[in-house]
């Protein structure tokens, strides 16, 4: 299995997806790869650093006036 | 035991209920900053400002029909991403731009073509200030629009692949193609900015 080839079935192995000869060859790849190692890391962190940033998200204070003006004068 | 929110929110509902409108224009009021960054990861500004607005008037019609089993403030956010995904459905004749040029790029053998160091442990260490967020989000605006969306709605909003695959009219397998493109292509966007962050 290549390194693309590891990449390309990285969601499904993330979603445990693969067939267990498939993932044999997967888990076998990441054994001797550590730069695919160092991806799946990357990808997984990618996914924690997108759902913290915006369920953190620092909504500004201040109120739309303009926008619940139209909102109040629309029900 | 009912909970103090849960108390305040009956006594919400109670209000809205019987027309009091300063009781809805608070609501708008303490909600409208917050469904208004919601709206804004879907679409653009003026459409994220109806959404929010059709988010507002659904409630002022349904309110006979709310149950009370989930918070008024989750129902307002899943009706506001509602609304940016009709909105979206309706402009998807647009033309998109394509993901490639953000995809990792390999070797005929392969290998990658560019590693590339090592990520942090963790998520914790990387966003530890307003500015790290707010590049991510920004990394997430850059990714083409129908790639984006189905990221937000499933890592997110952490909707399940079947439901967005019916919001979005498309085949589950389609959603689990556009959702591993879509984090690949958000893993290149951040890996300088990681790294250089680490560096500084």
């Amino acid at each position: 299995m290549t390194c693309r080839e590891v990449i390309g079935f990285l969601g499904r192995y993330l979603d445990d997806e693969l067939s267990a000869t498939v993932r044999r060859r997967f888990e076998g790849h990441l054994e001797v790869c550590p730069d695919c190692v160092s991806y799946l890391h990357s990808y997984r962190l990618t996914i924690a650093l997108g759902r913290a940033a915006c369920v953190e998200e620092d909504v500004p204070e201040e109120v739309p006036e303009d926008l619940v003006r139209a909102i109040l004068a629309a029900r | 035991m009912p909970s103090v929110d849960s108390i305040a929110e009956s006594a919400l509902l109670a209000a809205l209920r019987r027309g009091d409108e300063r009781a809805f224009e608070g609501l708008v009021r303490e909600q409208s900053s917050r469904l208004l960054a919601v709206a804004r990861r879907y679409v653009a500004e003026e459409d994220a400002r109806d959404a929010v607005q059709e988010t507002f008037l659904s409630l002022a019609r349904n309110l006979e029909r709310f149950e009370e089993r989930s918070q008024l403030g989750t129902w307002l956010h899943r009706v506001v991403v509602n609304a940016c995904l009709m909105k979206l459905r309706k402009a998807s004749t647009r033309h998109e731009e394509s993901i490639e040029p953000l995809l990792p790029e390999f070797l005929e053998d392969g290998h990658r073509r560019r590693p590339g160091a090592a990520w942090p442990e963790s998520a914790e260490i990387v966003l530890q200030g307003a500015e790290v967020r707010a590049e991510v989000r920004r990394a997430i605006a850059r990714l083409p629009v129908g790639h984006r969306t189905v990221l937000l709605l499933r890592d997110i909003e952490e909707r399940s692949g079947a439901e967005v695959a019916a919001r979005l009219g498309i085949s589950p397998g389609a959603v689990k193609v556009r959702l591993h493109r879509a984090r690949q292509a958000l893993r290149e966007l951040l890996d300088p900015r990681i790294l250089g962050r680490l560096r500084s």
